[in-house]
């Protein structure tokens, strides 16, 4: 059986729907007609009255879901693409974000970011926001990779009792396949070695992880065995994984799609900078997409954002610093 | 209707009156103490006092029940009282109190307990629509039905898109939300004239397809009446309630601002009555208490606020090193470069 990353999403939801009653999606277009990107098909038929469509309301729907979450439920929202996020921005921010710290009461929300761009996705349905929302304290953010990680880390979020938002690549969504749903997951806050080695590390995340381990792939043929890191999550970080992983390679490439200013990208290279600089044979270095919007044009998209082939070409780079 | 039952719901009605009377009484004695203790430079945040919308207020709190959802704003305390808050964590969150709900990690009127159906306000006006609709929302799928939320905003916070989309998302799930608009002529130093177009704030109520009621906000009396009968309406399942009252600030936004910019015209007019004062004439005019008795109640307040605050600012300070600066609730998420 093969399994794509959406249909992850789309079983992980069902399965928690299935196994609590607190839980119930909220989000526009999510009911009968299953999501812009129709991971919540079938799901309104499934369980009547707990996947509700939203208006075109982002702010009352991450309000909606701070409330019903204070009162015990376990909402899951979908934004219908990561851009549309910063119009329930405060909420999230200013509300699910401070409440445990406030009030002693947590708000265990899930907040669904179809993240990252596609060809053709242009400025306003191609961001990624995770570094903006890992700034924040008291959210946790996760960026899966992989359809098995979709599936656990979806999972795993809506029994967390914090705010999540859940950066899920839609990049990805169709592309990725596996042979089956995981049984057995990492826990949340893990970053995983993805591909072993020796002479430098790829420090990422989502959909750069792929890019990374083609990068890695073709690197080979160089002579070169680079370790490559998926983070999962972003916040939390797992510092101790990458400064191990920097300790066996001593050269670092962070690599992120998202925007290079205040990024994941530079919040690796501080902490590996300070805590383990001795640990460093080169001067570490980091490729984002580049300083502007995100442009429509595939040819553009496609020279915007970190490629397998710009990934090699930084760890060549970085490799003979 | 009977005789007896009409005048039993009248009786009633006025036993009422004094209930929301003796707690404005002690809102705005525990506010003139938060006044003088921020003049004393004891309060270190800001004091927002709601002066002039004590009947309003109070309105809202006294007609919510145990197991409601309140969701208060900045010249709320009579209703926060009314819904059951006490002078001693009023005091304690002002000033900071760790033995106080907010520990002092938040301040003044960004105060509650919800756990208890009492939300903590934040800042950003009309955020806390959508969010006691949430919590109706969440009490729907328990099947609860015999529950009311109320929340009140100011003429400023009608401008917000999270009033919009707040009260318009409710209106579609038929919530039992009730909206409690003050309309206290001025956001901050804004007048109305430069906040709003439309006529009459309730005229909007159509717009969104829920029940609009207009009221005088400087007359207790109407405010019961009138607030009662909104929440009333929303617990029968008559979906969301807008009530605009029209009153007067009679303080500055905060007790920072001497509130110059306020019209002297109107504090000359109907709106600019002290609800105070109405209502202790009420009061007079219907037996219903003498004016002596009300000057004793306020000295009682006022030895009970005056004990409290001496007990609470004798209380510790939260302590930064006993504080866990952790702003998850799962330790084990906890990232690790913030400890």
């Amino acid at each position: 059986m093969s399994i794509t990353y959406i249909d992850a999403i789309r079983a992980a939801q069902q399965k928690a729907l299935a196994d609590d009653p607190r839980v119930f999606i909220y989000g526009q277009d999510v009911g009968v007609f299953g999501g812009a990107f129709k991971a919540t098909k079938n799901l309104a038929r499934e369980f009547p009255g707990r996947v509700i469509d939203a208006p075109l309301s982002e702010d009352a729907i991450v309000g909606i879901a701070i409330g019903a979450a204070i009162e015990g439920a376990r909402p899951i929202v979908e934004m219908q693409f990561a851009d549309f996020s910063t119009c329930g921005f405060n909420q999230i921010v200013n509300h699910a974000a401070t409440l445990y710290y406030r009030t002693g009461v947590p708000c265990p929300i899930v907040v669904r970011l179809p993240s990252g761009g596609t060809p053709g996705g242009g400025p306003f349905h191609s961001q990624s926001m995770e570094a903006i929302y890992a700034h924040y304290p008291g959210l946790v953010v996760l960026t899966p990779a992989t359809v098995e990680d979709a599936y656990s880390m979806l999972l795993a979020a809506v029994e967390l009792d914090d705010p999540v938002i859940f950066c899920e690549h839609k990049f990805l969504y169709y592309h990725l396949k596996a042979d089956g749903l995981p049984t057995e997951a990492m826990p949340i806050g893990k970053a995983r070695i993805a591909r072993p080695g020796r002479d430098a590390t790829i420090v990422t995340y989502g959909a750069m992880v792929h890019e990374a381990l083609a990068a890695a792939t073709e690197l080979v043929d160089d002579g070169y065995e680079i370790e490559v890191v998926d983070l999962r999550s972003v916040k939390p970080l797992d510092t101790d994984t990458v400064l191990a992983s920097v300790a066996r390679t001593g050269r670092l490439l962070c690599v992120s799609e998202a925007w290079p200013w205040g990024g994941v990208c530079s919040e690796v290279i501080a902490r590996v900078v300070a805590e383990g600089f001795g640990l460093l044979d080169a001067p570490p270095q980091r490729l984002n997409a580049k300083d502007t919007p995100v442009p429509y044009h595939p040819a553009l998209w496609g020279t915007h954002r970190p490629t397998a082939s710009t990934v090699a070409d930084a760890a060549r780079h970085l490799l003979e610093i | 209707m009977s005789e007896v039952v009409e005048e039993g719901r009248k009786l009633s009605g006025k036993k009422e009156w004094l209930k929301a009377f003796q707690i404005m009484l002690r809102a705005r004695v525990l506010e003139e103490k938060l006044a003088a203790l921020y003049r004393g430079g004891k309060i270190k945040g800001g004091v927002f006092l709601g002066r002039g919308q004590e009947a309003l207020s109070v309105s809202v709190g006294i007609h919510l029940r145990k197991g409601d959802i309140f969701a208060p704003l900045i010249r709320d305390q009579a209703g926060r009282m009314a819904f059951g808050d006490t002078i001693l964590d009023t005091l304690r969150t002002y000033l900071g109190s760790s033995l106080g709900s907010m520990r002092g990690r938040d301040g003044n009127i960004h105060r509650g307990r919800p756990r208890e159906g009492y939300y903590a306000m934040i800042s950003h006006l009309g955020a806390m629509i959508p969010v006691v609709a949430g919590g109706l929302l969440a009490r729907r799928f328990r099947g609860e039905t015999d529950v009311v939320g109320a929340t009140c905003i100011g003429d400023g916070g009608t401008s917000t898109g999270a009033f919009h989309e707040g009260l318009n998302a409710a209106a579609v799930e038929k919530l039992p939300l009730v909206v409690v608009v003050a309309n206290n002529q001025y956001a901050y130093s804004t007048p109305n004239s430069r906040q709003f177009a439309c006529a009459d704030l309730v005229d909007r109520a159509v717009g969104y397809g829920v029940t609009g009621h207009k009221v005088d906000g400087t007359d207790l009396a109407a405010c019961m009446s009138v607030v009662g009968g909104a929440i009333e309406a929303a617990r029968k399942g008559g979906g969301p309630q807008l009530v605009v009252a029209d009153l007067l600030r009679l303080v500055g936004h905060g007790e920072h601002d001497d509130a110059s910019y306020v019209d002297p015209a109107l504090r000359e007019k109907p709106v600019g009555r002290d609800c105070l004062k109405v209502a202790e004439a009420l009061l007079i005019d219907h037996g219903l208490a003498t004016a002596e008795e009300i000057e004793a109640w306020r000295r009682e307040a006022e030895e009970e606020v005056d004990s409290t605050a001496a007990r609470v600012l004798r209380e510790p300070d939260p302590d930064p090193a006993e504080e866990d600066w952790r702003a998850v609730s799962t330790p084990e998420i906890e990232d690790s470069y913030c400890v």
